[in-house]
């Protein structure tokens, strides 16, 4: 009896994002059609479900593209995000001067600078990484900067009592003890990476879903705008969710990881 | 019956005497910044092999520095320690240390943890395989070799971290009020099981408390210290049969040495008992 009603809690809990989503689009179907509401102003997720299959191959293509420049940004951004948070870490002088200066330029609007990138990098896939990139870095570099902070002295004091030497403290402590933090930068900058090359793609672009969203405004093609969305929102999802599948198997230990025991 | 078991063991101090020096503390001092608090004030002390000797003393007495000194993690910034006659210029080889909390590694198994220092090292496990699951066969931890510390009481947590401790057998054990984070009923429990460890292997303890009962019921001899700055206030040897029984709390010689230390603490008017 109470295993079957944690059974169904178990598939509820499963289900219900689900259906809330489809519960939404059948909502604004209803709507839609009741209400006689233009294609122009707001398409019925009918019509959108058209304007994608209308050109599958096409929306498939300039997904890819996007999603390749922005995993691109967003890699760099890990890498050089940790990289520079362990100088930062380990060098004191850095601390004073680079992650000062980075914390202040975290505060600039990072959209505002791409029509910069342009300028520099030209309209490639040059502009669209660089700006996934910057505006990933920030939140990688300072949530790792306060992980790898966050050892407990009586831990490093436990390391040098056994004659650890600083690099295998670094491995077998610091790091561990720095990666659920690590993990919640990079979950940040995943979604950002995915705003910064949409930005991008509007600035100056002839491929990609932002460069879809931007065509399709001047021609009035409002489905087309919500079929790019809708697939921009479930490659935030599908991103997202790898990113905590990754951290379950990466930091199993952490608190927020720990099923009931 | 009483006075002839005191007098068997009578003899044990002065066998302990005859022990060679372990640790030799001289004229430690420990001042924090160049006009900053005066943490040790010449603070003398020696430990001999296979003693244990406990530093008792209020918060902020320093004794949690002068154990720090004796481990190498701190530089005294007067006298000399010299383990085993050698100068501490950093951490000793041979030593164990019992921090206060257990910190242990979360993301290591119980057993995962034992071998720290053996990764540390870089040795092969194998080597301590036997060791590690004699000890926590000891402390009761058998069956928890794959548990990770978050599944574990306090108690059981802080076993974990003394059988970390014990692993690579060393000589001298350092422990800084291992127990001060357990409730009253695990520390008596934990008490009676270091006794038993350390009457069968008779290891140097160094051990750090702020209980007088927890300090007499432990040790050979009870080095009382002062507050700010840190200086030796008194040294009681502790004349009580081994193995000591949680009875022993009971005996009139128990309550005579608690009353001793405690009035001490009373002249230095860190108890006002009106």
């Amino acid at each position: 009896m109470n295993e079957d009603v944690t059974r169904l809690r178990r598939i509820w809990d499963m289900c219900a994002p689900t259906a809330t989503i489809i519960l939404m689009f059948v909502i604004w179907q209803v709507l839609v059609g009741v209400f006689h509401v233009r294609q122009v102003i707001l398409p019925a997720p009918s019509a959108i479900l058209e304007a994608l299959a209308a050109q599958p191959g096409w929306f498939m293509q300039e997904g890819l593209y996007t999603m390749l420049t922005m995993l691109i940004g967003f890699g760099l951004a890990v890498v050089v995000g940790i990289v520079l948070a362990i100088l930062i870490v380990e060098v004191k002088l850095l601390e004073n001067t680079l992650y000062v200066l980075i914390a202040a330029l975290n505060s600039v609007p990072k959209v505002a600078i791409a029509p910069l990138f342009v300028i520099w990098l030209g309209t490639g896939y040059g502009p669209k990484i660089a700006i996934a990139f910057l505006i990933a870095f920030f939140p990688i570099v300072i949530d790792s900067v306060l992980g790898l902070k966050s050892v407990s002295k009586e831990m490093l004091d436990l390391a040098s009592s056994m004659r650890a030497g600083q690099l295998a403290q670094f491995w077998r402590i610091r790091l561990p003890t720095a990666l659920p933090s690590i993990f919640a930068g990079m979950k940040v900058g995943i979604s950002l990476a995915l705003v910064g090359t949409i930005v991008g793609e509007f600035v100056a672009s002839d491929h990609g879903l932002g460069y879809i969203i931007l065509t399709a405004q001047g021609t009035f093609e409002t489905a087309q705008i919500f079929a790019a969305n809708i697939l921009l929102g479930a490659a935030g999802i599908v991103l997202f969710w790898g990113m905590t599948l990754l951290e379950r198997r990466c930091v199993p230990w952490h608190a927020s990881q720990r099923r009931e025991m | 019956m009483t006075t002839s078991v005191l007098e068997a063991v009578r003899s044990e101090p002065k066998a302990a005497a005859a022990a060679p020096v372990h640790i030799e503390a001289t004229g430690v001092s420990k001042q924090y910044g160049a006009k900053g608090v005066l943490a040790l004030d010449q603070v003398s002390l020696s430990v001999r092999d296979g003693e244990f000797l406990s530093i008792l003393g209020p918060s902020g007495c320093g004794k949690s520095t002068l154990l720090r000194c004796v481990a190498g993690l701190e530089r005294p910034t007067g006298g000399e320690i010299r383990v085993h006659g050698e100068p501490v210029r950093k951490p000793p080889a041979n030593m164990g240390v019992v921090f206060q909390r257990d910190v242990l590694l979360e993301w290591r198994s119980i057993l995962d943890n034992m071998f720290l220092q053996v990764d540390f090292r870089g040795e092969p496990r194998s080597r301590y395989m036997e060791r590690a699951h004699e000890l926590l066969d000891l402390f009761g931890l058998k069956g928890f070799e794959k548990a990770f510390p978050a599944q574990l009481s306090g108690g059981m947590r802080q076993r974990a971290a003394i059988c970390r401790a014990l692993l690579a057998n060393p000589d001298l054990l350092l422990m800084d009020e291992p127990f001060g984070a357990l409730d009253a009923l695990t520390r008596d429990q934990m008490n009676l099981e270091l006794q038993k460890i350390w009457s069968a292997s008779r290891r140097t303890i160094l051990f750090v408390t702020h209980s007088i009962g927890e300090a007499v019921f432990l040790s050979d001899r009870v080095v009382v210290m002062s507050p700010r700055p840190g200086r030796i206030a008194m040294t009681l040897t502790i004349d009580l049969p081994r193995p000591r029984r949680m009875m022993v709390r009971e005996m009139p010689e128990f309550a005579l040495y608690c009353g001793q230390i405690r009035a001490l603490f009373g002249d230095m008017g860190l108890l006002k008992d009106e």
